[in-house]
């Protein structure tokens, strides 16, 4: 049996998580820190746009210093983090120095590069490859000269190479997040890469994971009635040779670990679970069972694995204009009809000033605006006006955030709540999945010692 | 048979994808699962969400787990950082599918509650 655990859910987590788990946790074999969204790669773009050292997840460099003092100790947790992001070179850079500054000078760290694949993908398109999107089934040539980011989803193939080479931090930019867990599973167990059903395990105990607290009852529906949730702790996994697993978190720590929470982060994100997808197998959960086996300690088995797709996932992003969003805050009577109200003069105004937009957006938050046109607007007597707009013009979008502030003497009685002040105007960026054949990939492994 | 909310019967996550969206649906009770199995079709819950523009709802059954999923395209209006919606990311989705109400008679409502007492910590 061997643990690993998450104490990184995304880029903006508990920086002091990671740590907190390692203390509350001496046995614990890997910790896996997950930094990439979606769109994070996007801002990540942004930031190197601006600093060619940037690009990378700069929150990792606090987790390095924070677990130094377990290693000079001797403690043996070894991390897989996706860190790198855009710039894993520069990551890696960085981590040297903060491991050389902390007195950790034996460690291993592998870099894990070849995920960007940018230039392959602008290349190919120009060359007539449609590259269709995954979810629209337009080719990719419609956005070519607007992409900002494309990497490749690695599976655990390069991460096992690292850990069996013997590096004690395995940094990587983009790879699937179920396999930063797989991957020591792998390593340790030492499971073939066509062992499907043990495989099926370890990504799902990857699944299970890679949020951090949401599978220790963070956004749970039970939320309200769970214990200490302000010292909640994060989530690791006691995996077994079979591929079997317990989900747990430390004791003493707060939020809970039972069958609704896995059942729930089991769900997350999932589309069919009779074929869950990932560089490494496609699983079949059907059979799956969650066990309650003891006070915050779940048993999850039953996978069958099957052989992945043979062509690689690539996420790319593309400049898709801006966007801007404003807020008021109405009170008093008819709050919500002086909401509705400002907002139409708002567009009145700019419509007049000759500005149009591609897409506009009127939210009177409190009155159900999660939920728009689902249920009974109630009558408040206080709201937030939220408005929002968003276009290819830049100009445009600048003059709308410039029409909110005249309400505050020219609105409803009771418009108040201009604290945020003027919005600013942000990029908006696309988001094209695609398929990328595996000959156009070559995952590249570095061992660098501090 | 009278109206009740589904979140009296079970419990729900939902998570984003691109523009679209998942919610999973668990029953607290074997019965539970087998009246959603009859009720709580795809179409039932494409008719529901119609109003935020859903796509074609897919349902899957996952019964070793008690649970359906619902994959809903198109509902959160570009998603990522396209949607102008103040839940671009569908994270109250499930709090909404949750107030979705179904006609249950008192007698299997009985046997479909969740079984501990409410606010009792876990």
């Amino acid at each position: 049996m061997m643990r690993i655990g998450n104490a990184q859910g995304f880029w903006g987590d508990d920086v002091d998580a990671p740590a907190r788990l390692v203390g509350q946790q001496p046995d614990l074999d890997y910790l896996t820190l997950d930094y990439l969204a979606e769109v994070t790669m996007s801002i990540l773009a942004l930031q190197r746009s601006r600093d060619p050292e940037a690009g990378y997840a700069r929150d990792f460099m606090h987790v390095v210093k924070a677990i130094a003092p377990y290693w000079r100790e001797g403690h043996p947790v070894r991390i897989v983090a996706n860190a790198g992001g855009l710039n894993p070179r520069a990551c890696a850079q960085a981590c040297v120095e903060s491991l050389r500054e902390a007195g950790c000078a034996d460690k291993k760290i592998a870099l894990v590069t070849g995920d960007d694949v940018l230039e392959t993908i602008k290349t190919l398109a120009r060359q007539g490859d449609a590259l269709n999107n995954l979810d629209t089934g337009k080719p990719i040539a419609t956005v070519v000269d607007s992409l900002v980011t494309a990497n490749t989803y690695f599976g655990a193939a390069p991460l096992v190479e690292a850990l069996d080479a013997g590096a004690d931090i395995v940094l990587t930019g983009r790879v699937a997040d179920p396999c930063m867990t797989l991957a020591p599973c792998m390593h340790h167990f030492k499971w073939a890469h066509d062992d499907y059903d043990r495989i099926a395990g370890g990504l799902i105990a990857g699944h299970v994971l890679e949020c951090g607290t949401q599978a220790t009852g963070g956004i749970s529906t039970h939320w309200l009635e769970l214990p200490d949730v302000a010292n909640m702790g994060f989530p690791f996994v006691e995996m077994d040779a079979d591929g079997s697993f317990v989900v747990t978190k430390p004791a003493g720590t707060g939020g809970a670990v039972n069958a609704r929470t896995v059942k729930e982060q089991l769900l997350y994100e999932m589309h069919d679970p009779g074929n869950y997808v990932s560089p490494d197998a496609c699983v079949n959960l059907l059979k799956t069972t969650v066990e309650e086996v003891e006070r915050d300690r779940v048993r999850v088995a039953g996978f069958k694995g099957r052989p992945p797709p043979a062509d690689y996932k690539v996420s790319a992003t593309y400049r898709d204009g801006y966007r801007a969003s404003g807020q008021l805050t109405l009170f008093g009577r008819d709050a919500v009809e002086k909401a509705w109200k400002s907002g139409e003069i708002i567009h009145d105004r700019l419509n007049r000033a000759g500005y149009s937009y591609k897409h506009t957006n009127i939210e009177c938050l409190g009155a159900g605006a999660c939920a728009p046109g689902m249920f009974v607007e109630p009558d408040l007597f206080e709201t937030v006006l939220r408005i929002s707009v968003a276009d290819h013009n830049k100009e445009a979008v600048e003059r709308f955030a410039k029409e909110i502030a005249p309400l505050a003497c020219g609105g409803a009685q009771g418009t108040t709540g201009y604290a945020g002040g003027r919005p600013r105007p942000t990029p908006v960026f696309g988001f094209w999945p695609c398929l990328l054949p595996a000959k156009h990939v070559q995952p590249i492994i570095e061992m660098i010692d501090v | 048979m009278t109206e009740h909310r589904l979140g009296e019967i079970a419990h729900a996550r939902s998570g984003d994808k691109g523009s679209g969206a998942n919610v999973g649906i668990i029953a607290y009770t074997p019965e539970g699962y087998a009246v959603l199995k009859t009720y709580l079709t795809s179409a039932r819950v494409e008719a529901f969400f119609r109003p935020m523009g859903v796509g074609v709802v897919t349902r899957y059954e996952w019964e070793s787990i008690g649970a359906f999923n619902f994959t809903l395209p198109d509902i959160l209006a570009g998603g990522g950082s396209r949607s102008l919606r103040i839940d671009a990311q569908g994270k109250a989705l499930g709090q909404i599918l949750l107030e979705m109400p179904i006609p249950i008679d008192e007698a299997t409502l009985t046997q479909c509650r969740r079984p501990d007492p409410l606010r009792s910590p876990s």
